[in-house]
């Protein structure tokens, strides 16, 4: 079989170096986050906590949404709804307009990814630099984030004094990690200076307060939403959050999840623009509310779950597929397991529906979810919404488009031939006594692997000559 | 366009019957009962793994600790409120610091000094987090939010009756809910850094190259 997603794979497959960068990399967050949680008694009644947080927001999301309006427009803050990523780029764009701003410094934000709004934007003049160092690092490549939470992990410290070099031939060839991040440094400040508009994404939104909470490291998210005099923020409409002190059992777990800190570098807790008398911060706060395609996620009630996710990216570092075939064999915006349920739910399972077969449910990634995702049952679902004849009833986009008559066929057979026990026994003794005849080329599977063997009899054969105390 | 699309959005979130959600307490307070010198003692910790550097004073000496700090790191000016209590008594004496400098204006009218000539940024703070490690700290008209950003130092004093065990018990105590939150709020814990490049951690990305905690 043959598709994109499967051509990228193995093209990513031969890249040994990408390939030992995803694995260096991914160790090490393992193990980070290990050491993290001595406790597992306190990890686990940490992860029923947050997942009660989320799933309490989202069973009031509606409600809690017009509270966060109500309180962040009391604040200051211009509150702005999206139904499409065409919508929010527009929404984006008229901002701009009433500033005759031509650049944007962006913080780090994968709702703009999904946006695509770099590309928009630039198409119309506007130039939009990436200020986080792993992004700023993959747009001088001309590339796309590899992990949402570490967008350049794919990439090793020769490779990226390479590119530095290529792209700023003045300043002398280092590969010092110290030296390439104060080259960004120097470069990046004094955009941050000019800038007339910062974007950013959101970790949290607390409807009680009316308040935008950004979790980061570097400070890039702080000088995107404070220096220019304009601030964009950009997010999904599930961040939401009841309460303030729902945050703090949040914060804690998505740090330690995604990279192993007991707590980042910077909390950012923005709750209105400049008032009057301060002597800093933006004049204007905007918030773009996205939905694109979550409104439909909401309606499913086992889908549903997807929407808890806080971004940590710890089912990615843990994923055993993700660490061979790397984040941009995806071809999509979230890579790796929550990638690969949210994807499909967002495009359609019949775009990207083949995601969810990218996966051997060996259940790593719902194991480390902090909120508990289970991610193998969806995965589970949507390869069932792909091929399901009943589209009626799911919502999933799509659905059914992936069913083929040869698979729906030969399931049927043999759910005809296991529901009837004469056939079955006579078609397994029928298999036992020709095993020698069965192919051994089976497809895919055997270009790596023998094809399996029957037994030398069947099992009902084998029972029946042990026999069994009791049924 | 925009109005619509709020109108719709939340017309589909409404449609489908929503699961029941038995989440009504929030017993996440602390969970540690540290005492006040365990308090210091994890902070200090935690401050320091993340490359932070922590000074233990008094209320009479937090003066020559920060006088030394700024000797020490050859700093040639400090940007320091008049306004507020700490800020005043740095100003009173201030022979015995690096030129001091005052944010008395919006950011528009001084943004380059601010951003090229400025060494670093004395503030206080309005508490601390001993699990994380964490300074508090709310920008106001005395100190703005940049102060703690833009210099590559940042010099903060914290008094230890301030230090508490975790956020949650931060937000609690203080009644951050109750009396309505600033225009902006901030947690630190550290200088600026980022692990970007091949997992390796370098300080100094963006905000302060160094972070020096003064505990009174």
């Amino acid at each position: 079989m043959s598709s994109e997603f499967r051509n990228t794979v193995r093209a990513n497959l031969a890249k040994p170096e990408v390939r030992a960068n995803f694995y260096r990399a991914m160790d090490g967050l393992m193990t980070r986050r290990l050491d993290q949680f001595p406790d597992k008694v306190e990890l686990e009644r940490l992860r029923t906590q947050s997942m009660a947080i989320r799933a309490n927001a989202l069973s009031k999301l509606p409600e809690l949404l017009e509270t966060l309006e109500a309180n962040l427009t009391r604040n200051g803050i211009q509150v702005h709804w999206a139904e499409t990523t065409d919508q929010a780029n527009q929404i984006v764009l008229s901002i701009l307009q009433k500033h005759n701003a031509k650049s944007i410094i962006k913080g780090k934000s994968m709702v703009s990814e999904e946006m695509g709004m770099n590309h928009f934007l630039e198409a119309l003049g506007v130039e939009c630099l990436e200020s986080d160092l792993g992004e700023f690092i993959i747009q001088l490549d001309g590339e796309t984030p590899s992990h949402i939470i570490m967008p350049a992990i794919h990439k090793n410290r020769i490779q990226i004094a390479k590119l530095f070099h290529e792209k700023f031939p003045d300043i002398p060839y280092t590969e010092d990690v110290d030296e390439l991040t104060q080259t960004a440094r120097r470069i990046l400040r004094d955009k941050f200076y000019a800038a007339p508009v910062g974007l950013s994404g959101v970790n949290f939104m607390v409807a009680e307060t009316g308040t935008l909470c950004l979790v980061e490291n570097e400070g890039n998210g702080r000088m995107s939403t404070t220096a220019p005099s304009v601030h964009i923020a950009v997010t999904g409409i599930e961040k939401v959050v009841e309460s303030l002190l729902d945050v703090p059992p949040l914060l804690s777990i998505l740090t330690r999840s995604a990279t192993g800190q007991p707590i980042t570098t910077y909390f950012n807790m923005i709750s209105g623009p400049r008032k009057p008398g301060e002597k800093d911060g933006p004049e204007e706060v905007h918030l773009v509310l996205l939905d694109n395609g979550r409104s439909n996620i909401y309606s499913d009630p086992e889908l549903l779950a997807t929407l808890r996710c806080i971004r940590c990216g710890a089912c990615i570092n843990h994923c055993p597929v993700y660490v061979r075939i790397g984040g941009h064999s995806y071809g999509t915006v979230y890579p790796g397991p929550i990638g690969s349920i949210l994807e499909p739910q967002k495009a359609g399972v019949d775009v990207h529906g083949e995601l969810a077969q990218a996966s051997t449910l060996c259940g790593a990634c719902s194991e480390v979810c902090p909120v508990r995702i289970p991610i193998p049952s969806i995965l589970n679902r949507l390869r069932y919404d792909g091929v399901r004849k009943d589209t009626a009833n799911t919502n999933t986009v799509g659905s059914g488009k992936r069913r083929t008559l040869s698979e729906a066929a030969t399931w049927k057979t043999w759910a005809w031939a296991a529901t009837h026990p004469t056939i079955y026994h006579a078609g397994s003794t029928l298999a036992t006594h020709f095993k020698g005849m069965l192919p051994t080329n089976l497809g895919a599977w055997t270009t790596v692997r023998s094809a399996p063997k029957l037994a030398e009899s069947t099992l009902h054969q084998q029972v029946k000559h042990l026999g069994v105390d009791h049924e | 366009m925009s109005n619509t699309a709020r109108a719709n959005i939340l017309a589909r979130l409404r449609e489908p019957q929503r699961p029941e959600c038995g989440f009504s307490e929030r017993d996440y307070l602390s969970r540690y009962d540290w005492d006040a010198a365990e308090r210091v003692r994890r902070f200090t910790e935690r401050m320091v793994a993340v490359r932070a550097e922590v000074h233990h004073a008094t209320p009479d000496s937090w003066l020559d600790v920060v006088s030394q700090v700024c000797t020490a790191k050859g700093l040639n000016n400090l940007l320091v409120s008049p306004e507020t209590v700490l800020g005043k008594q740095i100003h009173a004496q201030a022979e015995r610091f690096p030129t001091l400098k005052t944010y008395d204006q919006p950011i528009e009218s001084w943004k380059q000094e601010l951003f090229y000539g400025v060494d670093a940024a004395f503030t206080g703070t309005t508490g601390g987090i001993a699990e994380t490690g964490t300074l508090i700290v709310m920008p106001s008209a005395d100190e703005p939010r940049l102060m703690s950003l833009v210099p590559p130092v940042h010099i903060a004093v914290l008094e230890v009756d301030k230090l508490y065990t975790t956020f949650a018990e931060a937000v609690q105590a203080q009644g951050w809910v109750q009396t309505g939150m600033p225009t902006n709020a901030l947690l630190i814990s550290g200088p600026s850094k980022s692990a970007d490049i091949e997992q390796t951690l370098a300080y100094g990305v963006h905000g302060p190259k160094e972070l020096i905690v003064i505990l009174v």
